[in-house]
């Protein structure tokens, strides 16, 4: 198991510096930061001193090197454009992210799972017709297209929920949060549903696809057999094997979730990761740029990481060392 | 009997909560900019977001009005003593700690601006012509400048003033905590999270008029439709940069209040003038390489830009938006040239231009743009494109996000391209000295010349002009020296960009040149 994880963790390395290359390099075609960021009305000199101060005047590698050593020394760098460590740009940011994604996510089990369920167990019923329909739908429109119908109806319209950002927000552990207060639910209902939309489809499409191989299964003929209560047998012994695959998916959902995010959080102006990424990408700010990249690599490992270990939880036949 | 009683005041502090958040509701304004604030700091970054923001917590010596015009703040007047000193008088005014306003914090200020550190686009470029200041009394203060300089406001017009007691170097992470945000304008900071809002409280000691909002929320909201739908869900009571597709349903809908003006930024093709053998994107009919750039000769220049239907453009494609225009300046602006109007559309003499030229059989030519930058960027150059089709000009349109473009226009890889160009101080020696002056790094002209164009003459009038101290001989310069420049197509103007605001029905916004959107110009209508 330890030397599972020491193997998973060397690999995450490999894997942070060579993104880490492609980013400088792709950076580096792309364009130059002073060019977008510097005012049209400064002069040549100023043009030359801006370039050398973010030390872009410097060769490629030893600009990598630079980054590098200070990157060991625990400092990604401060932003071209805000003049904040890259580090704390993105921790500001992130718990709007989380919230929203695990808001979209819970969302996902909340409403995915019971109706997959119900599809897989009356298959031939209107309404199952009619769910997985409608999933076709959840699976098929673009998600900023949703987003703005969602405005346009339920705040628009009929006036029930705020329109866009984020709402009061509430301290905990140091950091703001707005699932605390009503308001800030008001402002996450529809980005979350908005950006889960996708995923509960997903979830419902597999649960389905679980109950219906499930349940021919001896084990199940067998619980039923027994004479335990019909409930008992859909919700453990059913639920509990469909649940792996959900898992999985959800696990790796979770972690795109969290990454692109962008649409949903640049439809509703919501102050997250998404947008500062795509801010950061539109003026080449470098610095920003590779610390939110590290962090998604570094995320994803987690999430693999975690699945992983769920597996086992679930599922005893799973043995990850001889796996490795 | 005693139950009621003692529920009456709960009753009556409620029903006076109810009454306080009622008027606090009528007294708060929220505003939906498009664009993100880089920062608090109003000396870190010339960005048009920024200085919108900076405007409603700092303030400038001189200011300009909602139509460009320069009308004094914190000075009372200024003048020229001689031809290098300038003299300020001071108004009285409070900053938001409660200390006065001095000669020294102008000093200050000055001082502070070349030294932020890490600063991506630098207001020194503002404050560079002063080579000394000299503090008279508490309320007057002198400015040197090395040489002659006409533009010492126009420039100071840009500089917001901050209190000397912030101590040497304040850090710009300081103003975005809301620590250094200590100017003396009509608002005070409250708080600032990075990418969403930013709080403001009105300022009461403020010198001036005192605003109508008490708190005003400053959202950010880069989404086009996210902002139109804000504003109509009554989430903004002002939202700017009203996106042209919009428009049409906009101006029928009774619920809202449209306020525009024709600014100060054009837009128009730049051509390549660098290249005298073939330049990378013109070729003819056929593709085969030219020995030499059409876009040097002048009746090309002409041809290619008859032939462009400019209101056409405006109507269908900015929705109405924009005004065609034949020069940088908006009419009204220092220097803006009266005679010289929007090139007419005329495509048969466009062919016979093409033909006296030597291409008869008409030439290739990409045009790039960027795609993410201007209003319509792309849309512009694909109907500029089919309109020299017509002229028996083969043209194809590549549009790119504006990093890669501007990296590439920078590299002079383009012949023909789409730019703007916001003229900031409002008078025409701007354009004329960063886009039409010869390029020269070592004099500082030329800087935005992405053509590279150069006339001699054009070159000439610009310095005399800018050794001229007298406001009207420099205007007939000016105007002389745009007409020279213009007269050769360095460019092909296309039109002027509208800014367009949209209100909740019940409030008005005076409409601004300079973009910005400032709480202290909406009101409610009468």
């Amino acid at each position: 198991m330890i030397t599972w994880i020491v193997r998973r963790l060397i690999q995450a390395c490999f894997v942070v510096l060579a993104m880490t290359v492609i980013v400088f390099v792709g950076v580096h075609v792309i364009g130059n930061p002073v060019d977008i960021l510097i005012s049209p009305e400064a002069d040549q000199a100023e043009r030359a001193r801006i370039i050398a101060s973010m030390g872009l005047d410097q060769p490629l590698w030893r600009q990598y090197g630079y980054f590098l050593w200070d990157a060991l020394h625990g400092d990604l760098g401060r932003s071209f454009v805000f003049n904040e460590p890259a580090l704390r740009l993105i921790a500001q940011r992130m718990p709007a992210t989380l919230e929203l994604a695990v808001t979209a996510v819970l969302f996902s089990i909340i409403f995915g799972v019971p109706l997959g369920l119900y599809a897989g167990l009356r298959p031939d019923g209107f309404s199952a017709r009619a769910i997985m329909a409608g999933s076709i739908l959840g699976f098929s429109l673009p998600g900023f297209w949703v987003g703005l119908m969602l405005i346009m109806v339920f705040a628009v319209q009929l006036g029930w929920l705020p329109s866009t950002g984020r709402g009061q927000t509430e301290m905990l552990f140091g950091v703001p949060w707005s699932f605390l207060t009503w308001d800030g639910l008001r402002h996450m209902f529809m980005p979350a549903l908005n950006l889960s939309l996708f995923n509960i489809s997903l979830v419902l499409r597999l649960s389905r696809a679980g109950v219906r191989e499930t349940l021919p299964m001896d084990f199940v003929k067998f619980a039923r057999a027994k004479g335990l209560a019909p409930s008992r047998v859909i919700f453990v012994h059913v639920l509990k094997n469909i649940m792996i695959p959900i898992v999985t998916v959800l696990g790796l959902e979770l972690g795109s979730t969290i990454a692109f995010a962008v649409v949903t959080e640049s439809v509703f102006a919501w102050p997250g990761m998404g947008k500062l990424i795509i801010d950061s990408i539109n003026v080449l700010d470098r610095p920003v740029i590779v610390a939110y990249l590290m962090m998604i690599v570094l995320l994803f490992i987690a999430i693999n990481l975690a699945v992983d270990i769920l597996y086992m939880v679930l599922d005893p036949r799973v043995r990850l060392e001889r796996k490795a | 009997m005693r139950p009621t009683f003692r529920a009456l005041p709960g009753l009556v502090l409620s029903f006076v909560i109810f009454l306080a958040l009622g008027q606090a509701q009528g007294q708060s304004l929220s505003i939906a900019s498009s664009a993100p604030v880089t920062s608090i700091d109003p000396h870190y970054h010339t960005l048009a977001p920024n200085e919108s923001l900076s405007a409603h917590l700092f303030e400038r010596l001189v200011t300009r009005d909602a139509e460009g015009r320069m009308i004094p703040a914190l000075a009372l007047s200024w003048r020229i003593r001689d031809d290098r000193t300038w003299e300020f008088k001071l108004r009285e005014a409070k900053f938001h700690d409660g200390s006065p306003f001095t000669a020294e914090d102008v000093a200050y200020t000055l001082n502070r601006v070349p030294r932020v550190k890490n600063s991506p686009a630098s207001y020194s470029i503002y404050t560079k012509a002063v080579t000394g200041t000299e503090i008279e009394d508490p309320h007057t203060i002198l400015l040197h400048t090395a040489g002659p300089y006409p533009l010492l406001a126009t420039d100071l017009a840009n500089i917001f003033i901050i209190p000397h007691t912030l101590g040497p170097d304040p850090a710009t992470e300081d103003f975005n905590s809301g620590k250094n945000a200590i100017g003396t304008g009509p608002y005070r900071f409250v708080s600032y999270t990075p990418g969403d809002r930013i709080e403001m409280e009105r300022f009461d000691d403020y010198w001036g008029e005192k605003p109508h909002w008490k708190h005003v929320t400053y959202r950010i909201i880069s989404n086009d439709a996210a902002r139109t739908a804000a504003l109509l869900a009554g989430d903004a009571g002002i939202i700017e940069f009203v996106p042209p597709a919009d428009l049409p349903s906009l101006r029928k809908d009774s619920r809202v209040t449209l306020s525009e003006v024709v600014s100060n930024r054009s837009i128009f093709l730049w051509l390549d003038h660098s290249h005298t053998g073939p330049t990378p994107f013109v070729t003819g009919p056929n593709g085969e390489t030219l020995d030499k750039n059409p876009l040097n000769d002048l009746r090309v220049r002409q041809a290619l830009s008859m032939a462009i239907n400019r209101q056409a453009i405006v109507d269908r494609v900015m929705e109405g938006a924009a005004v065609p225009t034949g020069q940088y300046l908006r009419p009204g602006g220092f220097g803006y040239v009266p005679d010289l109007k929007p090139t007419a559309y005329d495509p048969a003499r466009a062919r016979t231009l093409l033909a006296e030229a030597g291409y008869p059989k008409g030439l290739r030519i990409t045009i790039h743009g960027p795609n993410d930058r201007y209003v319509n960027d792309a849309k512009i150059i694909q109907a500029v494109a089919q309109f020299w089709q017509r002229i028996g000009i083969q043209t194809t349109v590549d549009a790119m996000p504006w990093n890669t473009f501007v990296a590439r226009a920078g590299k002079l890889e383009f012949s023909v391209f789409l730019l703007g160009w916001g003229v900031s101080s409002g008078e025409g020696l701007n354009p004329l000295r960063a886009q039409l002056a010869t390029w020269n790094p070592a004099r500082g002209l030329g800087t935005a010349n992405r053509g590279r164009y150069s006339n001699p003459a054009v070159d000439a009038l610009i310095d005399q002009a800018m050794e001229t101290m007298d406001d009207g001989a420099r205007e007939k310069l000016v105007q002389k020296a745009m007409k020279t420049a213009m007269d050769d197509v360095p460019v092909i103007e296309l039109h002027l960009q509208k800014n367009i605001w949209a209100t909740r029905k019940g409030l008005v916004y005076q409409p601004r040149v300079d973009e910005a959107t400032l709480a202290m110009g909406v009101h409610e209508a009468k």
